[in-house]
């Protein structure tokens, strides 16, 4: 630090600058955040071009399709984790809550066939709503971790799904079970392009929009970033936290619907471990594991990232077995970068404040 | 409660220590475990035979031993959630080594080196780099176990020595108990005496309390935390060699999901996930506890899955209870006033 020991009196201008020092470093770290996206989409881009030179099927239409419909699952989970992450939590549990809400709309449809597709969507996302409910008001309320919270439910929403499906006596649900309108949802296309997918861009889009343009959604970085000053602010920390959790867990039921739909045969174990994944992709896309910073748009290009990785390792004639390891080295690499960013972000802050000081 | 006139502010700082004898950490939970012991050897049919005893003990084992090093690194304010992912590529490792001909003798000491190795990354990213060990140990999970799969594939090695496999699962005398709670008991004395008995222990708490204010006052927190990655590693790869002897096979899937059911005894024996608090004991009865409630569960035809209920159940409620519970003495002590 440069800054003289003895500071004279602010003058006028001095007062003023901070605020622009402000605007202007958000403009930089608004430019960051562009950079570092497209540094995603940079290792997307490389990532297909590299495996279609290899195989030049890999770009088949049907190929693309499957791949966007596995993306789609990974993409709303990690859109809903997102606003959870964004506010220093996380949540663990959602790979149970997909489990609970496949499971449940899948009952739904078994025990009254003529349910209507919507019924079936909202249905799936009340019970994950629900459980988002559960976690959040334990988190917000008694004031305990989330990781520790959602690490309990994880196995709660678990066990409460093989209850179910144990004391009901169908431990599973076939693909013949479930009504064709429903699994046509599955295999729906819109100008070529999967309707599940669609529906994850939507969920992208609208999550995206929210969390850049509503108070309540700019709120949620001020507490990721500060609890306590955001607290002091008067913002409502308990009830904005509580929202992220049920709409987290409203997108985990979605997602659990979602995952009937492509799938069609759904048991009990239906999402397990899938929350590394989620995280996994929030963290690749950007989006900082302590709160305050990230969007959910990089998080779906890191869930986009992942699930091409899996696909494309195979077609690169590389083993199956490696995707594991990549998706880990990748994890490592995306928070190394991070790391890199915020600490050239804050010398150069730090320079032009100086330079400004002098 | 008796006490109306306002202490000065100096001494009402220090009051909470001096309210009555402060019980040690972990003992609400061990109080617990020895009530829920001897209700369920009452009430649980074959609960209490050594055979049942031995079966309890040799589950609770790896995830006991794994919980040891991971409860100085949770004290320390940081989380390692590769350790699984460690046992299972250590696992592999040793699959491979064994088939490509070494002696167990000579492949032991590599698995552990690996472990250690291991270990130095995580705690090299975390302390050198300054990456938060969360984020850094989720990687790593991802990145072990694909790497476990690599080295062995979805294969198989069983075909260890039974002279080992048989060992591995062997009770002192007719006892029933496991011999490896031995060796076991002398780890869990060694971490109890470093924890909670010499510097190096009041020093983790320190960090996990104010790594600032530890730093301050000399202490290299960095290369004690990059020791304490190292040293769980090797701990991990031990209870990876230890768990491919018991089920008597190599595989790269060994262990999957085991550093949840770790980090939950830890929380459960009162551990701070945000560091500076919580002691040994605790965690041991933690681990106790979760393995002998499924396991009493287990004796009365619970489905194995629905169990996961009680596991995350008595989770939530072990750090609910205490904030719950300062509240209300909190309004109490408030009341009056």
């Amino acid at each position: 630090m440069s800054a003289p020991l003895t500071k004279p009196a602010p003058l006028p201008e001095e007062l003023a600058a901070p605020e622009r020092t402000g605007r202007r470093g958000s403009a930089l770290v608004q430019r960051l955040v562009v950079v570092r996206e497209l540094g995603i989409v940079a290792a997307l881009v490389l990532l297909v071009v590299a495996t279609v030179v290899a195989n030049p099927r890999f770009l088949s239409g049907q190929n693309v399709r499957d791949l966007l419909l596995s993306a789609a699952i990974l993409t709303v989970l990690a859109a809903g984790q997102t606003m959870v992450i964004i506010t220093r939590n996380v949540d663990l549990s959602v790979g149970s809550v997909l489990g609970l809400s496949a499971y449940a709309s899948g009952t739904l449809m078994v025990v009254t066939p003529g349910t209507p597709v919507v019924v079936v969507v909202l249905a799936g996302m009340a019970v994950g709503a629900v459980c988002g409910l559960l976690n959040g008001a334990i988190v917000a309320v008694a004031g305990v971790p989330s990781l520790v919270v959602t690490l309990g439910t994880l196995y709660a929403f678990r066990g409460l799904d093989s209850l179910w499906a144990s004391s009901a006596d169908r431990l599973q649900i076939n693909a013949a079970d479930l009504p064709g309108g429903f699994k046509a949802l599955g295999t729906a296309r819109l100008l070529g392009v999967p309707v599940l997918f669609l529906v994850a861009v939507v969920v992208v889009l609208v999550v995206g929009y929210y969390l850049r343009t509503f108070r309540s959604g700019r709120e949620l970085y001020g507490i990721g970033s500060a609890p306590e000053a955001a607290r002091l602010s008067g913002i409502p920390v308990g009830r904005r936290v509580l929202t992220a959790f049920v709409v987290n867990g409203a997108l985990a039921g979605l997602a659990g619907v979602l995952y009937a739909a492509r799938f069609q045969t759904l048991d009990t174990t239906a999402g397990t471990g899938q929350e590394l994944f989620v995280v996994a992709a929030a963290v690749v896309g950007g989006v900082a594991i302590f709160g305050g910073s990230g969007s959910v748009y990089g998080a779906a290009l890191g869930a986009l990232l992942l699930t091409t990785i899996g696909t494309a390792l195979p077609q690169l004639g590389l083993d199956p077995f490696w995707r594991d390891a990549a998706v880990g080295g990748l994890i490592l690499a995306a928070i190394a970068l991070d790391r890199a960013l915020q600490l050239r972000l804050a010398a150069r802050l730090r320079g032009r404040n100086a330079r400004r000081d002098r | 409660m008796t006490v109306e006139t306002p202490p000065a502010p100096a001494p009402a700082a220090a009051a909470p220590a001096r309210r009555g004898p402060t019980l040690p950490s972990g003992s609400v939970i061990t109080t617990f475990l020895v009530l829920f012991l001897v209700v369920a050897a009452f009430s649980v049919e074959g609960f209490a035979s050594t055979r049942n005893a031995g079966f309890l003990l040799l589950d609770v084992v790896v995830i006991a031993l794994i919980a040891l090093p991971l409860t100085l690194v949770v004290v320390t304010g940081e989380i390692d959630l590769s350790v699984a992912s460690t046992v299972g590529l250590c696992s592999a490792v040793m699959g491979q080594l064994w088939v490509a001909g070494l002696p167990l003798e000579a492949i032991v000491p590599l698995v552990l080196v690996l472990g250690g190795v291991l270990g130095a990354v995580n705690g090299f990213l975390v302390t050198r780099l300054g990456l938060p060990s969360l984020a850094v140990t989720i990687g790593t999970l991802a990145l072990y176990r694909g790497l476990a799969f690599v080295v062995l594939g979805d294969q198989a090695v069983a075909d260890f020595p039974r002279a080992w496999t048989t060992w591995a699962i062997s009770s002192i005398g007719s006892t029933g108990i496991p011999t490896v709670v031995v060796p076991l008991l002398v780890l869990v004395a060694v971490t109890a005496v470093v924890l909670h008995a010499t510097p190096i222990g009041r020093s983790l708490y320190a960090m996990g309390n104010s790594e600032d204010a530890a730093r301050f006052s000399g202490i290299d927190v960095a290369r004690t935390k990059l020791w304490l990655f190292v040293v769980t590693g090797v701990v991990s790869a031990l209870g990876g060699v230890y768990w491919t002897l018991r089920y008597g096979s190599a595989r790269a899937d060994n262990a999957t999901g085991l550093e949840l059911q770790v980090i939950a005894a830890i929380l459960l024996g009162g551990v701070s996930i945000f560091g500076g608090s919580g002691g040994l004991l605790g965690v041991i009865a933690g681990a106790l506890l979760l393995a002998s409630v499924r396991n009493a569960l287990q004796l009365v035809n619970v489905p194995s899955d629905v169990l996961n209920i009680v596991t995350g159940v008595l989770l939530i409620t072990a750090v609910v209870a205490p904030q719950v519970a300062a509240r209300v003495k909190g309004r109490r002590r408030r009341a009056p006033a």
